[in-house]
């Protein structure tokens, strides 16, 4: 009997909740750890991609490389929510939104702490590394 | 090749908890439609289960129901896509028959949410999103179209009044829907009075009364094609026209966040294959999971232009009487929203218009009619037009 081999399962830390556990991108919670939000850019034709990707659709290749979010996106939309889904709970009230970076848009939270009125479409925001009290982690949108 | 008809229509009343299994359910639609269609078990060639999978604790449905609807030997099969998923069935039985290979198709849908706890359904509503990159920070449906909102709103001044104006018109026909979940009036007073139910915040800027209800429910469409359509019905009613699209699951693979590029895309190709256009629809049913899901349809289908949605509802004129009626079953909103079933029951209600059998709710002489179905927050779209 062989041993049987560990399965790398790093992407189940991440966000509050992880559905996912296995991917080709699990270097994204590696990056996270060291502070750094990142997507993916195609080696063969230069498309970048984030959510980060293992494969491209019009090369039909796996080339993929890590390329950081840096600067500042566009404030596109945003939702408070007063309900969440099951497991979110003590995380209310959050806001979900996306940031328009000009080549690609990240989605995800607006960092707790930002008053309502603070917070307009268009506003300048950055992406950073975010910790949860229960040990994941994830990245949140911030004011610049 | 002939013209595609449906020949008969049904649905059950939809319910906050049925007291009954799920093939108890899917009967109470299929029987209203095979009563109205006038013909037996035997005239049916193949059925089509519409649902989403995630609430049922059976597994493959299809089997089960053609089991207790008398529906074997012939071929059954199950087709998914979200909350669109009985108008993308009434696609393939379209293609089933347009191909030869049958000549009559039972398209029946069918969701009992209940079997699940509130709090779960919406984890897995969420779930009809990408879980990989977005259910992680705590995703729900109305969070999602309260993103759209805010985005129409920013954009063209689109108001919470104007989104009320859409619940008062849903609730001025629901209460007339012996089937629908909600049967309350609902008044515009009630959306700027904080202690009132409707105004309280879900995902701002959507409040309460911005939002369907889950509910149980199942309906059937029997389809057919021309020759069969002729020998079984008086009255049928003509596929005229099929659009159906897709677009990125992640809202950051997207464009337009003030309307659904799925609703314009299938449209356009509906609209093509009719042979008609937007000012040609006498009747109309939108996906009106959420008001601000109404107001992008009016602008997506072509009955306004970007950003003049407001005006429509403003103006009354998608009420009955107006110059394009929409929802006046009561809509999602009213009515409830029992995934695989709402695709069936929003083809029954223009089916019947076009008939002049919609009895308090009918429009004058009706000859177009079209129904508007999205699957998960704009991710399918499929657009049926209908015509006598």
């Amino acid at each position: 009997m062989g041993k049987t081999k560990e399965a790398d399962d790093r992407f189940k830390k991440f966000g509050t909740v992880s559905f996912t556990a296995i991917t080709k991108t699990n270097d994204f919670i590696d990056y996270l750890e060291q502070n750094k939000v990142m997507g993916t850019r195609c080696r063969d034709c230069g498309m970048q991609f984030f959510p980060p990707r293992a494969d491209c659709y019009r090369c039909l290749t796996s080339h993929m490389e890590w390329f950081e979010v840096t600067g500042t996106g566009k404030l596109v939309t945003y939702s408070k929510l007063e309900y969440g889904p099951v497991g979110f709970e003590k995380d209310l009230p959050y806001r979900i939104a996306l940031l328009d970076y000009g080549n690609y848009k990240v989605f995800g939270r607006i960092t707790d702490g930002v008053q309502d009125d603070a917070i307009k479409i268009g506003m300048e925001m950055k992406t950073t590394v975010n910790r949860l009290p229960n040990g994941q982690v994830n990245y949140v949108f911030q004011p610049v | 090749m002939g013209k595609v008809g449906i020949i008969g229509v049904g649905q059950s009343a939809f319910v906050r908890q049925y007291p009954g299994s799920i093939r108890e359910l899917a009967f109470e639609g299929f029987k209203n439609a095979m009563k109205d269609a006038q013909i037996t078990v035997k005239d049916i060639d193949a059925s089509i289960i519409c649902s989403a999978p995630e609430y049922d604790k059976q597994r493959s449905p299809a089997g089960v129901f053609a089991e207790y609807l008398g529906l074997n030997p012939q071929p059954t099969f199950y087709v998914e896509s979200l909350c669109s998923s009985s108008s993308m069935g009434l696609r393939l039985a379209y293609s089933l028959i347009k191909s030869g290979l049958h000549e009559v198709v039972a398209v029946i849908g069918f969701q009992k949410m209940s079997e699940i706890s509130s709090s779960e359904s919406q984890e897995r509503m969420g779930r009809g999103a990408d879980i990989q990159w977005e259910s992680p920070f705590g995703t729900m449906m109305p969070a999602y179209y309260a993103m759209y909102a805010r985005a129409h709103m920013k954009a063209y001044g689109t108001t919470l009044e104007d989104l009320a104006l859409i619940r008062v018109k849903s609730a001025t026909y629901g209460q007339l829907n012996e089937l629908a979940v909600y049967r309350k009036p609902v008044t515009f007073e009630m959306f700027s009075d904080p202690k009132d139910r409707m105004a309280g915040p879900v995902a701002s800027p959507l409040r309460v009364g911005d939002c369907c209800a889950n509910a149980d429910g199942s309906s059937c469409i029997i389809v057919a094609s021309k020759e069969k359509a002729r020998t079984f019905s008086k009255n049928p009613v003509w596929i005229m026209g099929l659009g159906a699209a897709s677009t990125s699951v992640n809202l950051a693979g997207r464009n337009l966040f003030t309307g659904l590029t799925v609703a314009h895309d299938a449209a356009r190709e509906a609209y093509t294959m009719a042979g008609v256009g937007p000012k040609d629809i006498d009747v109309a049913e939108v996906h009106d999971c959420f008001t601000i899901a109404e107001l992008m349809a009016y602008e997506n289908l072509g009955f306004a232009k970007p950003g003049e949605g407001k005006d429509l509802i403003r103006s009354k004129e998608t009420y009955k009487e107006g110059s394009i009626p929409v929802n006046v079953d009561g809509g999602l909103l009213s009515k409830g929203h029992p995934i695989g079933a709402t695709g069936g029951s929003q083809i029954r209600t223009v089916v019947r218009q076009l008939r002049g059998e919609a009895g308090t709710i009918q429009i004058k002489d009706p000859e177009i009619g079209l129904v508007h179905n999205i699957g998960g927050v704009g991710l399918y779209g499929n657009v049926t037009i209908l015509g006598r």
